[in-house]
């Protein structure tokens, strides 16, 4: 596009009034927004002494998790679908057939790079059997770039450590399993 | 000429040309659902999903008279007059009806189902379905049943097309599919004790329209949606099939046939679609090294000499040095190598010693041809461009040359030096033959694998294996094919153009299209190549006698 394209509208700038001459009143509104928020109540936390609260679970986007079904197994029909949907590439799956007679398919590795990843939760929207979620969990850390690609075993440990402080989500939002 | 109208739209069809409505109607650009037809088949009309208006337009009048009922238009021939209606209301609403027939006790299992994402079914309910579902099943899970050794039964996805009973029972003749019981009972099934182990038996799998018929090959392995495809040409035998090859980050996953009309038609062989393994073996060699001394001084019991490996820019030079320095020098070109490798090879040979004794590299054949009732030939020779490399050959002089002459050549001590291309997927040369060439001043071989004569030569350089390469294989009808590289070699693999390109001292990125271009401009028997080839190719011979 050139500047004399017909399809540009040139505005021109506003002359300054008195009062943005003059620099006091606008100086003065900045000082009292500052007022204002040194008798407001504080909202930051001195993590990690204090740890932040997570306003709704359900929709907080922390590490992931894999769930389990009733029989302890992993849940994942290895589809793909949340592969499929991230963004960031950082899904990476081996289906093969599963050992289960109810079950054709079944991930055989299930790898999240927890560092690739952008917490965006297309995954648990992808999943067709609710099986990856999303966690309130936020502090990840680790000490080696490997010990943040999390496989099948930590994704399923997750689930455990997490099951009773926050129940799958698919139960109470009326998922499809 | 014949006329058909289309949807009101007037289309010429040839005056012997003997086409239904389906494909008349895609000569209009009109694409009419169906299932159960397969030009490659006999036709049955019995999916009904191909249901459309026709009637006639009486020539004299202009009257147009339609068929009061809906006609399947796999099984209507068009002649002059045919009016055909694919968007009728009757039409929309009768493939509504098969659409929601079909889906009634269709698993729902599309996220598990390695079909999703090319399924007939899939595709055809979201353009002509409803979507409500009015029963009151919802089928989740397939039965699975083994009918042979390289194919998987997903019996409940199945809808009853037939294509692949009569695709064992018209092309590969071999009968071992059936349909069992009746009605909304039917099932596909083996005859007991006979296995679908025929060697087309992989068709079925790409006939089948819904996920029914799985390769255990590729089950499991990879969503289509993640698959790229190149257009390919197989390199199992001389036949030349015309494939896709479909892959992802440099892993080949699997072989698709090609329609081609002047090769392979819409089949290839199981031997073809699962011949892509050895390109991702672990056997590989993946870099070229030199060794001092003659060839075969490991294997005289002599310490051996370190092995030295080279980077590819050095092998160019050092390459050249080698064999000028080494005098009299005989070339085998393999029937693996495209033609512009070919004749690259051979002026390459040519510039170091204008009398290099050039032969054709080593053919295997594995028995003979095998045609089937359907017209499919796999072919004995198991190599591709047996034909494009005998022909450039003959551009320089040493057409008829063949891989014993070059044994007897080398034998009687007229040279000593001496370059094997290979790149042949399986073991081809024993230890016999490979002691031809003990003792020579310089022996180069080119190959994927080691094998007794890779162990004797100064210089190991890899090869690369069909996917990897590009350019123009001539088949056995003499039948040219040109292909790009599919997937890229193993790392720091140069494919055999790439270095000829270098040793010919041409700059640039290597471009088998221009040495095409040059090669079909300056010989005669190349003339057919010149210009943009189309995708089912050219006949090599067409323009010589012009």
């Amino acid at each position: 596009m050139k500047p004399d394209d017909p399809s540009i509208t040139w505005l021109e700038e506003k002359p300054l009034g008195l009062a943005e001459r003059l620099y006091l009143p606008l100086f003065v509104q900045g000082l009292a927004t500052t007022a204002r928020h040194l008798v407001s109540p504080k909202v930051t936390v001195s993590f990690p002494e204090q740890r932040p609260a997570v306003g709704n679970p359900l929709i907080y986007r922390g590490v992931h998790r894999l769930n389990r079904d009733e029989e302890g197994r992993v849940k994942c029909v290895a589809c793909f679908l949340c592969a499929t949907a991230c963004p960031a590439h950082c899904i990476d799956i081996v289906a093969t057939e599963s050992p289960w007679p109810d079950r054709e398919k079944y991930p055989e590795a299930f790898q999240i790079d927890e560092l690739r990843c952008i917490f965006c939760g297309m995954c648990e929207e992808a999943c067709p059997v609710d099986a990856i979620e999303l966690t309130s969990l936020l502090d990840l850390t680790g000490k080696s770039r490997e010990e943040m690609i999390f496989d099948k075993e930590k994704l399923l440990s997750v689930y455990d450590m997490t099951k009773d402080a926050e129940p799958m989500k698919s139960a109470s939002l009326g998922g499809t399993l | 000429m014949p006329i058909v109208i289309v949807d009101g739209q007037e289309i010429e069809i040839g005056a012997d040309e003997r086409l239904n409505c389906i494909e008349a109607a895609r000569r209009a650009g009109v694409e009419i659902p169906h299932y159960c037809w397969h030009p490659g088949l006999s036709v049955v009309a019995s999916c009904r999903m191909c249901l459309i208006e026709a009637g006639q337009r009486d020539a004299e009048t202009g009257n147009v008279s339609m068929i009061p009922k809906l006609v399947p238009g796999c099984q209507t021939p068009v002649k002059d007059g045919t009016v055909i209606v694919t968007e009728s209301e009757k039409v929309r609403e009768s493939r509504a009806r098969v659409e929601e027939a079909l889906l009634i006790d269709h698993p729902i299992d599309c996220p598990i189902c390695d079909k999703a994402g090319e399924c007939l079914l899939q595709d055809y309910h979201f353009e002509h379905g409803q979507a409500e579902r009015r029963a009151d099943i919802h089928p989740f899970t397939s039965r699975k049943r083994d009918v042979g050794p390289t194919v998987s039964l997903f019996v409940d996805r199945c809808i009853m097309c037939t294509r692949c009973v009569r695709f064992t029972r018209e092309v590969s003749g071999t009968g071992e599919l059936m349909v069992t019981s009746r009605g909304a009972k039917e099932e596909i099934d083996v005859f007991p004790g006979f296995p679908l182990d025929n060697k087309l038996a992989g068709n079925v799998v790409d006939l089948c329209p819904v996920g029914a018929l799985g390769d255990k090959d590729f089950l499991y392995q990879q969503r289509v949606w993640f698959l790229k495809r190149e257009a390919n040409v197989c390199g199992g035998c001389s036949a030349g099939c015309s494939i896709y090859t479909e892959h992802n980050q440099d892993t080949v996953y699997r072989l698709k046939p090609r329609e081609n009309p002047e090769v392979n038609t819409w089949w290839i062989c199981d031997e073809g679609r699962y011949g892509w393994h050895h390109l991702h073996d672990d056997e590989r060699l993946l870099t070229a090294t030199r060794r001092e001394g003659p060839a075969g001084h490991a294997g005289n019991g002599s310490p051996a000499a370190a092995d030295e490996t080279l980077e590819w820019a050095d092998v160019v030079g050092r390459l050249q040095t080698d064999l000028q320095a080494a005098g009299s020098l005989a070339v085998a070109v393999s029937p693996m190598l495209t033609v512009e490798e070919a004749w690259m090879l051979c002026s390459v040979a040519r510039s170091i010693d204008p009398e290099a004794f050039l032969a054709l590299g080593h053919v295997p054949v594995a028995g003979d041809d095998e045609t089937f009732p359907g017209g499919f030939t796999i072919r004995g020779e198991k190599c591709p461009n047996k034909r494009g490399v005998e022909a450039v050959l003959a551009l320089f002089g040493s057409g008829g040359h063949s891989w014993n002459d070059l044994l007897a050549h080398v034998a009687a001590g007229k040279a000593s030096a001496a370059w094997i291309t290979a790149g042949y997927p399986k073991a081809w040369i024993d230890e016999a033959t490979a002691a031809t060439f003990t003792g020579l001043a310089c022996l180069v071989v080119q190959d994927l694998f080691d094998s007794p004569l890779m162990a004797q030569a100064t210089w190991r350089l890899p090869a690369v294996g069909f996917a990897e390469r590009a350019g123009t294989w001539v088949n056995v009808a003499h039948h040219a094919q040109s292909f790009r590289q599919a997937i890229r070699p193993p790392a720091g693999v140069w494919p055999e153009g790439r270095l000829f390109w270098n040793m010919l001292g041409r700059r640039g990125l290597y471009d088998p299209v221009a040495i095409r271009q040059e090669l079909a401009e300056s010989a005669a028997p190349f003339a057919a190549l010149a210009g943009e080839m189309p995708a089912i190719g050219v006949d090599l011979r067409v323009r010589q006698l012009a």
